[in-house]
């Protein structure tokens, strides 16, 4: 088991301040530290001010899109008579990402309350939590940690003596990226197939068990517990100034080829220069940094340059032409080829994609036929193209967007290191082909 | 940043022996049962208890015969066929018996840049499988290679049973398997 990093002083600890503590893994530990404070206010709150304080916080999905918490949580409509259901998401399977699983190995209360909170203020009773079932070590510390909240009345048919029912059950996985997707999720925890479904009926309307249902993110669930505990306006202090769009601090996962990989929380609009080389230590000894996947396996790749120049949040990430996604941030030193890893990508999404939709279960499978042909020197000039050609056709069309992200590193691949897919083709294929396309 | 041991976490567990045979015995007695009937409660429809109950399963037989998905549909009301049309889709439940150690491997994008390819060499040679999926003569090890385990920052994550290693390396795979015999 991996302790965490001591916080590096230009971090802004707020979710991971008691990562590596064993004693805050115990409910008395976590009580002792201002632990189920924010559940036992919020019990007192009505649920739409709990959703008012979570929108005035400005408090985004840390799932991947990005999506405000508090609308997201406004359109549970209370009072319709249908039970209403949460479900946090900790499938965590995004190549680069695993925040989540630190969150519920250091500090399972801190999930367990932000559950319990969730859904008290849409409305729901139940909350689910789906947890990945090779993630052996958070689902031991999440059973144990529910059942402490069960023996001392935080959870059940009295959650904290209000006389409001509160139930949180942990449901493990079995091995299937795309569950992550929410209304695969849905459909996991249902007992069926983990496909994705059709939307609308958005899951506010028609989620799990056919009734309205949120899901979240362990992080923004616990992000959640903070900004219920401490304000608004105290969360909205993180962030640039310039950017209200990006508040509050994230917790991102550092992998790849860099001196010290791990997790980071940075405020939003943090330098992702000064992160990368002083927080994570810059390059492994005699190399140099190549490439960055900023926030999980979907988002496009950065070139060095680019990276140097983003700061740290939604629109920041945008502007440096990727996205904050998950934060799962991988670094690319000199000793790799990205052709190589890029077609280990597509080699991820073709096997993890559901099939249902023809131009998922085709294009990643063709795409990664091509990129491994290139990568072991019998491409052609002409496959560039078909790559990105198949990649247009994978994008926009499909149930979800596992389709889409499959496309991403191939196409960003292409446009940033041309250089190392061309240095893999025959000269005298590439040639001749040109040739033939002049005759 | 990870200091913790490569492979630490205590004893490994070794699956139940003897999975080749199918037992009399049916799974959902006694405590078993009375697990499956406190999971039952948790959910509004029956049918959302089936994945917990191939966990139980495959807990108890260390794999999911046909004849083990028959009992699960039977305790679930939903029919065979249907049992197996989830069971395909998901990664961890094993159709065939494995090696007593089933040794998963991450080799996705993140772990590979740090050599995790040359972890699954090591696997392979020490454990003499050979070939990825196949078990090896004396039937203690089947080795493969899986996607992403979540651990990215640990690499390379490895998934011996219900063990999770972290920062195992080529060079400390040989101690890895020293642990298990
Ligand atoms: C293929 C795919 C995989 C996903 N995997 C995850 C995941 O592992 N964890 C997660 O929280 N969200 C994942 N998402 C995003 C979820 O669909 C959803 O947007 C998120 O859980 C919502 O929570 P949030 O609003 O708190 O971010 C995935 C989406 C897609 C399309
Ligand atoms: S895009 Fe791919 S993963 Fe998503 S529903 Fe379609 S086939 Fe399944
Ligand atoms: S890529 Fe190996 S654990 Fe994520």
């Amino acid at each position: 088991m991996g302790y965490p990093h001591k916080p590096h002083a230009r971090e802004s600890v707020v979710l991971s301040e008691h990562f590596g503590s064993a004693e805050a893994r115990t409910l008395a530990g976590w009580r002792k530290r201002g632990g189920y404070q924010a559940l036992e206010k919020a019990l007192g709150m009505a649920p739409a001010d709990i959703v008012s304080v979570v929108k005035d916080s400005g408090l985004r999905g840390r799932g991947g899109a990005g999506f405000p918490t508090g609308l997201k949580w406004s359109y549970m409509k209370p009072g319709d008579g249908k039970p209403h259901y949460l479900c946090c998401n900790a499938d965590e399977s995004e190549p680069g990402t695993f925040k989540d699983r630190e969150i519920m190995r250091w500090t399972p209360h801190a999930l367990v309350e932000g559950c319990a909170l969730g859904a008290y203020a849409i409305g729901a009773e139940t909350a689910y939590v789906y947890i990945r079932g090779e993630f052996t070590e958070p689902l031991q510390q999440m059973n144990a940690a529910v059942q402490e909240a069960y023996a001392s009345g935080i959870l059940g048919a009295n959650a904290m003596g209000t006389g409001k029912r509160l139930d949180v059950h942990v449901h493990k996985g079995a091995g299937a990226y795309i569950c992550g997707e929410e209304t695969a999720l849905m459909n996991s925890l249902e007992g069926k197939r983990g496909n994705p479904r059709i939307k609308p009926p958005f899951p506010a309307v028609s989620g799990v068990f056919g009734m309205p249902t949120t899901i979240n993110n362990v992080e923004t669930l616990v992000a959640a517990v903070e900004v219920v505990k401490r304000g608004a306006a105290w969360y909205k202090g993180f962030g640039r100034p310039d950017n209200p769009k990006s508040t509050g601090t994230k917790l991102y996962s550092v992998c790849g080829n860099v001196a010290r990989p791990g997790n980071y929380e940075v405020p939003m609009g943090f330098p992702f220069r000064d992160f990368l080389h002083e927080l994570c230590g810059g390059p492994l000894p005699g190399r140099k940094f190549k490439a960055v996947i900023p926030g999980g396996a979907s988002v496009p790749i950065q070139t060095m340059e680019e990276a140097e120049a983003t700061l740290m949040d939604y629109e920041g990430f945008v502007a440096g032409g990727t996205m904050l996604g998950s934060g799962g941030v991988i670094v690319f030193d000199d000793q790799q080829n990205m052709v190589k890893q890029i077609a280990r990508l597509a080699r991820f999404f073709a096997h993890e994609s559901c099939a249902q939709c023809t131009q998922c279960r085709e294009g990643t499978a063709w795409t990664t036929k091509i990129m491994e042909r290139i990568r072991d020197g019998h491409g052609t000039y002409e496959d560039l193209d078909t790559l990105l050609d198949i990649g247009e056709q994978m994008t926009g069309k499909t149930i979800c967007v596992l389709s889409d992200s499959c496309a991403v590193p191939v196409a960003s691949g292409i446009r940033k290191f041309r250089h190392e897919f061309e240095a893999l083709i025959p000269k005298k294929q590439g040639t001749a082909f040109v040739a033939a396309a002049v005759a | 940043m990870s200091h913790g041991p490569s492979a630490a976490g205590g004893s490994l567990v070794a699956a139940p022996a003897d999975h080749a045979h199918e037992p009399h015995v049916p799974v959902f007695t006694g405590a078993r049962r009375q697990e499956l009937d406190m999971i039952l409660g948790r959910y509004p429809t029956k049918m959302a208890a089936l994945l917990p109950a191939l966990w139980i399963l495959q807990e108890e037989r260390g794999w999911v015969s046909e004849g083990g998905m028959a009992e699960v549909a039977g305790v679930l009301g939903l029919t065979p066929a249907y049992v197996k049309g989830v069971v395909t889709f998901y990664t961890m439940y094993h159709q065939h018996p494995v090696g007593k150690y089933f040794v998963q491997v991450c080799t996705t994008t993140p772990c590979n840049v740090c050599g995790a390819e040359d972890v699954v060499k090591a696997f392979l040679q020490h454990t003499r499988c050979g070939e990825l999926g196949l078990t090896s003569p004396d039937g203690r090890f089947t080795v493969i290679e899986v996607e992403c385990l979540g651990a990215c920052g640990f690499a390379t994550p490895v998934m011996i049973n219900s063990d999770f290693l972290e920062s195992v390396t080529a060079d400390t795979v040989p101690d890895v398997l020293a642990e298990l015999r």
